[in-house]
């Protein structure tokens, strides 16, 4: 099994008239996602590469019966769109949209958890998730993952969850869903709800989880491992070379004064008893010696 | 983007926080112009980008013309922690009974904002938490709710304010949460917040750190961007729309995404390297970017090798390897180069290169064979 999306999601992208949108939607749709519908306000009637467009979300829902939304919209736009894919009843929203204003994430966080509470949010500003040979949303290159299971990987960065799936895919050690929650200050999904569904998916028997430098979700899931998980996890965290208080890149990522250390971080998951490796390459070689004892 | 403290002293006025009259100054003779406007005595103070400065010397009272010469002169060009002192704020000195300290900053771990406020402000705020964190209020604030009256009274009175200062607090409060807001800053913080001896609350510092994410709405911060610091490497980086920060060692390294690049320099120090950058040329980089990183690693004198990571997703790694030799011819590049490349388009990329491959454009199949390759040059290099 996966976790949050399977073989039968009907997606929709909003934004697939635009480059992004077109390129990731059309990309998804080869892998073999249902790329039911697309929205981009003012373009209802068109259609992309045989994919009609409907002017809202709600109109493309009623018309195709979508569950999930890829968001591909630029910043500014961001927010609303994922706000008018909540109204419309969509219960999987994926935000790749990086830049979005803080003010804008925290608002559209906090609107979901009062008016939405069943609708989950990916990202913003995440490579999206991937349940190998069954669905693909988002950016992630379908090719570099393998089908099968048994491992389950979870990620606050894009580039390094494709290097985590090469490093798994290259042992010929397959995936069952890959999720990247993405590295802004307010994921609307955290290590927490992904490693939760991975405990209760029968066919993932233990999971990855690649951290960085910032904040503190890394502890977080910490305790939650150590309190509520039966299965291995083997742990990455990137930035042990970042010098305080300089943002590497990702919004989220920065040490500030003692917080958010990549060494705080890999203590606490050490401790609570999760393989804890050193680049991630180890983290590949270590889950294929976790995988080798779980049969 | 982080604002002076003049910036962020006319930041604070915009939204009706009161701060101490004055001016900023370049030059001894603009110093004193200032301070014969405004009225003595004033402050002299050092716009740099830096904690500490009042310690360096950069801060100091002036009660006539003669200190404003005397400590302006000594100011201007000052070296404070490695930032030269260019400019000058001149104020009026405020008389000052008490010093507290206001902040208004997201909260990642709660998802809200989170409104700080303590009675014992002017001292290093990090030096409070650690030893006497019960004497920070904390205030929890949902984005869609904002602040109110009450809960800001309820705070003011947590907080242990002097009775006489708490209506001016709790108004000053408020338009510090319109700023922080309306004004899209990450943080905006006043340290100290001063009582005066008759009975005037003031903002007597300004730190505002501006969410560059929401410069779209704001056209005005142009202004802002056109001051801001920074090493040369950093500068001609921004100029190209790089992602770079800046470090010591002697691997130039280049990436595509964020944890990448983050988890290359971590490679490389593992294996006995030392790292010059971080430098993420993000999603979509093609030839023209790769060869305006690699221009940006090679203004870097201490740069002896560099290191190229990529992991292909909507990268394509033909236009790296384009890139690259684009590079060689532009800028004249002669450090050796290890490339590692995986994901799209990487067989197209190495036939690319395969004719180049020589001491100075090395291929490695692994991000952990390639940091090694790229350590042990750069290291070799260095003796």
């Amino acid at each position: 099994m996966s976790i949050f999306i399977d073989e039968n999601t009907k997606v929709i992208v909003q934004g697939l008239t635009g480059s992004q949108g077109r390129f990731h939607g059309l990309r998804n749709r080869d892998y073999g996602t249902k790329v039911v519908a697309g929205v981009t306000p003012g373009k209802g009637g068109e259609n992309v590469d045989g994919i009609p467009v409907f002017n809202t979300v709600a109109e493309a829902v009623a018309k195709t019966g979508a569950t999930a939304s890829f968001v591909a919209v630029p910043p500014r736009a961001a927010a609303e769109a994922i706000l008018q894919a909540a109204e419309a009843g969509i219960a999987l929203i994926v935000c790749i949209t990086e830049h979005i204003p803080a003010k804008d994430e925290a608002v559209v966080y906090a609107r979901l958890k009062r008016d939405f509470p069943k609708t989950r949010l990916l990202g913003p500003n995440c490579p999206g998730l991937i349940s190998p040979g069954k669905s693909n949303i988002g950016i992630t290159a379908g090719e570099i993952a393998l089908a099968g299971g048994p491992v389950g990987i979870v990620s606050r960065s894009g580039t390094l969850t494709y290097q985590a799936l090469h490093e798994l895919s290259q042992q010929g050690v397959g995936q069952t869903t890959c999720v990247g929650i993405g590295g802004d200050p307010v994921p609307g999904t955290n290590f927490i709800d992904v490693l939760e569904a991975f405990e209760a998916d029968p066919e993932t028997r233990a999971g990855i989880m690649i951290g960085e430098i910032g904040g503190s979700e890394e502890e977080r899931a910490a305790d939650f491992i150590r309190d509520h998980m039966t299965k291995p996890v083997v742990a990455y965290i990137a930035g042990v070379t970042a010098p305080a208080g300089r943002k590497m890149g990702h919004a989220g990522a920065i040490v500030s004064g003692s917080q958010g250390t990549a060494q705080a971080k890999m203590d606490a998951l050490s401790a609570a008893g999760v393989i804890v490796a050193k680049n991630p390459t180890e983290a590949g070689e270590k889950m294929v010696e976790v995988v080798r004892n779980l049969q | 983007m982080d604002l002076f403290e003049y910036q962020g002293k006319q930041y604070f006025a915009k939204f009706g926080i009161p701060v101490s009259p004055g001016d900023i100054a370049d030059t001894v003779d603009e110093a004193v112009a200032v301070a014969d406007r405004i009225g003595y005595p004033v402050v002299v103070k050092a716009q740099v980008q830096v904690g500490g400065r009042g310690k360096a010397g950069g801060v100091k009272l002036a009660s006539d013309v003669a200190e404003v010469k005397l400590h302006a002169s000594s100011i201007l060009g000052l070296d404070i922690k490695g930032h030269i002192v260019g400019r000058l704020w001149i104020e009026c000195a405020s008389d000052i009974s008490k010093e507290y300290y206001a902040s208004f900053t997201l909260d990642r771990a709660e998802k809200a904002h989170l409104c700080m406020l303590s009675a014992k402000g002017g001292v290093d705020i990090e030096q409070v938490v650690e030893e006497d964190p019960d004497a920070i209020a904390r205030l929890y604030i949902n984005p869609l709710d904002g602040v109110n009256a009450d809960d800001l009274a309820k705070l003011v009175d947590q907080a242990g304010i002097d009775e006489e200062a708490k209506a001016g607090v709790v108004e000053i409060l408020e338009k510090l949460y319109h700023c922080y807001i309306d004004g899209d800053a990450d943080l905006v913080e006043i340290n100290p917040l001063i009582l005066t001896p008759a009975g005037k609350v003031h903002a007597l510092d300004a730190k505002v750190t501006l969410d560059d994410d929401a410069a779209f709405r704001h056209p005005e911060w142009n202004e802002f961007s056109l001051t801001q610091e920074g090493d040369a490497r950093e500068l001609l980086a921004r100029e190209k729309g790089l992602n770079y920060v800046g470090l010591d060692g002697s691997v130039g390294i280049i990436a595509n995404g964020a944890g990448l690049a983050m988890s290359t320099l971590d490679v490389v120090n593992q294996v006995g390297g030392t790292a010059a950058n971080f430098l993420d040329c993000g999603g979509g980089a093609d030839a023209d970017l790769l060869a305006d990183a690699l221009e940006v690693i090679n203004s870097d004198a201490k740069v002896r090798a560099i290191l190229i990571n990529i992991f292909g997703g909507i990268v394509r790694c033909d236009e790296v390897a384009k890139g690259v030799l684009i590079a060689i011819d532009r800028v004249g590049l002669t450090t050796p180069i290890v490339i590692r490349l995986d994901g799209t388009n990487a067989p197209l990329a190495r036939e690319i290169l395969a004719p180049h491959i020589s001491d100075r454009i090395i291929m490695e199949e692994t991000m952990i064979g390639a940091a090694r390759r790229a350590a042990e040059i750069a290291n070799k290099g260095s003796k």
